[in-house]
């Protein structure tokens, strides 16, 4: 260990320490940047006493000007409602028919709509109600639960074959599998259902099965096939298909059927939010 | 000073433990008031069985790397997934999912959002039903069948570190595990299950009823995510931070 001595050239001390023959300075820390450090730490002590920081033993403090970022948000979206309601209120207070009566309530619709439409719904009924495989499409004139803009709103609130107790519910019997079509007769049945739209390929088939399709489907498909949405009984007469349109669909359609299911919105999206999401489904091509 | 403590063998050790003291007391401390920190809610549930397998899965395919399970207190992300996550929702979460890198979107309430059919279809081909999705697709779920013979061996390992399992919950873990895969329609004891676990989603959820597979618990348990707490009957001012 060296002396301590002054650098002739810098005018510092050196800190004592030497290898072989060098020695080191022993320069202070820049003025402004210690002075910018005890600033900080001041200014720590400041926020403090203004923000939440220490911990006690059943709580924390509070700071003086009561922050919560909890808090702000609340506050924040209570000022959102509040710059909204010239609008909202109205759409709480106005029946779902009457909505797109007013055209600025229905453009707000139709803006709020689409957003909403695109985070909750377009992952299954796709972009714009275009449809994906089994979703259907909603931007057509072929409604399962009815298109009227009332049926869409109870359908978006509760969903179909949900969790909720309110949901739509239909379901088709597996014609197969509790023996209560033969194999033949299922064949017939789905020739008869494809001449409906005119793609029948065996006349002799499908005039038998339209015995079996008066007898067994009439009650809920309509007699000539055209539909019961309040049953969630598809219309089999337009040649739209949910789950194919090949006779081979259609037999195991009726033998062994599939059933979508959407989910309740009911808990999840505000009223004012499912009506604008309806009044916007009900735009997009064939609202009734 | 510097040069007195660095020249004074005892005065170092002094200084040093002090200073990882403080170190230590800022890390501790926090953990004994966590009763505090956890908001009071009811609705919260340990997972169930197949639930926690098909977290087990979520967390063996690295689902957290894209995916965080923390909606933070900001206006962009109440609108877009519900309400900020509470502390209490984790509670039970070993490791906690939180995060916020989000190459996908957050799941903190996920559950009941889509339909168990498009979660099934989502992950063996997410193009299939989001055509811009850049999530890779998990086809061999569908058809791996689920290791569940340890489903009783988890909650107890979970119940030592502190996650309330009742002893009833751990001897019908496997039992509990085939019911809630069947649903109302198998021969489980259902209303046993729904007793441990209330708010349960039953059913099958992968679409195929003749095999439980991976696809089935990595379904049951994001169709639960987010779906515990019913925020109508939570007091706004008694959870804010």
């Amino acid at each position: 260990m060296a002396e301590i001595e002054k650098d002739a050239v810098s005018g510092r001390d050196t800190t004592g320490h030497e290898w072989d023959g060098i020695k080191e300075l022993n320069t202070p820390l820049p003025r402004w940047w210690l002075y910018t450090f005890y600033v900080s730490i001041i200014w720590s002590i400041g926020y403090w006493v203004v923000y939440p920081a220490w911990p006690t033993l059943s709580d924390y403090t509070k700071g003086v000007i009561g922050y919560s970022s909890r808090g702000e948000l609340a506050s924040e979206l209570e000022a959102r409602d509040k710059s909204r309601t010239v609008w909202t209120d109205k759409f709480a207070a106005l029946p779902i028919e009457d909505i797109s009566k007013d055209s600025e309530l229905l453009n707000y619709a139709m803006a709020g709509g689409r957003a909403i439409f695109a985070e909750n719904c377009a992952p299954c009924h796709g972009a714009s109600g275009s449809g994906i495989g089994s979703y259907p499409v909603l931007a057509d004139d072929d409604w399962i639960w009815g298109g009227a803009v009332g049926d869409i709103y109870t359908t978006v609130n509760y969903g179909i074959r949900s969790t909720h107790n309110d949901t739509r519910l239909g379901e088709m019997p597996n014609f197969a599998d509790e023996g209560m079509l033969g194999k033949e007769q299922v064949s017939d049945v789905a020739e008869y259902v494809l001449s409906l739209s005119g793609g029948a390929s065996d006349n002799a088939s499908a005039g038998r099965g339209a015995e079996i399709f008066a007898t067994e489907c009439a009650s809920c498909h309509g007699e000539n096939g055209e539909g019961v949405p309040s049953m969630g009984a598809p219309r089999l007469s337009d040649g739209i298909w949910l789950y194919g349109k090949t006779k081979q669909n259609i037999v195991s359609q009726i033998s062994t059927p599939k059933h979508g299911v959407m989910p309740a919105w009911v808990d999840r999206l505000d009223d004012v939010s499912i009506k604008q999401v309806s009044v916007y489904v009900h735009s997009l091509g064939g609202g009734q | 000073m510097q040069s007195l403590l660095e020249r004074n063998v005892i005065l170092l050790s002094i200084a040093i433990l002090v200073t990882v003291s403080i170190g230590g007391l800022v890390q501790i401390v926090p953990l004994y008031t966590i009763e505090n920190t956890i908001e009071k809610v009811d609705g919260m549930r340990p997972y169930t069985p197949l639930e926690q397998a098909g977290r087990n899965i979520y967390i063996r395919e690295g689902c957290y790397l894209c995916h965080s399970q923390m909606i933070r207190p900001f206006r962009d992300e109440a609108e877009r997934y519900g309400h900020y996550s509470l502390a209490a929702e984790s509670m039970y979460d070993h490791p906690f999912q939180w995060g916020s890198k989000r190459t996908g979107p957050d799941l903190a309430r996920v559950g009941g959002k889509y339909s168990n059919e498009w979660h099934t279809e989502h992950l063996i081909d997410p193009r299939a039903v989001v055509p811009e999705s850049i999530m890779p697709g998990y086809p061999f779920m569908a058809t791996t069948p689920l290791n569940f013979d340890d489903a009783g061996e988890h909650l107890k390992t979970l119940r030592a570190v502190g996650v309330p399992y009742s002893d009833d919950q751990i001897a019908n873990a496997l039992a509990d595990l085939k019911t809630q895969a069947t649903g109302e329609n198998g021969d489980g004891d259902v209303e046993g299950l729904k007793n441990r676990y209330p708010n349960v989603p039953l059913g099958d959820f992968d679409g195929n009823p003749d095999q439980l597979t991976e696809m089935d618990a990595l379904v049951a348990y994001l169709q639960m995510l987010g779906t515990l707490v019913d925020f109508s009957s939570v007091d706004a001012k008694s959870i804010e931070r």
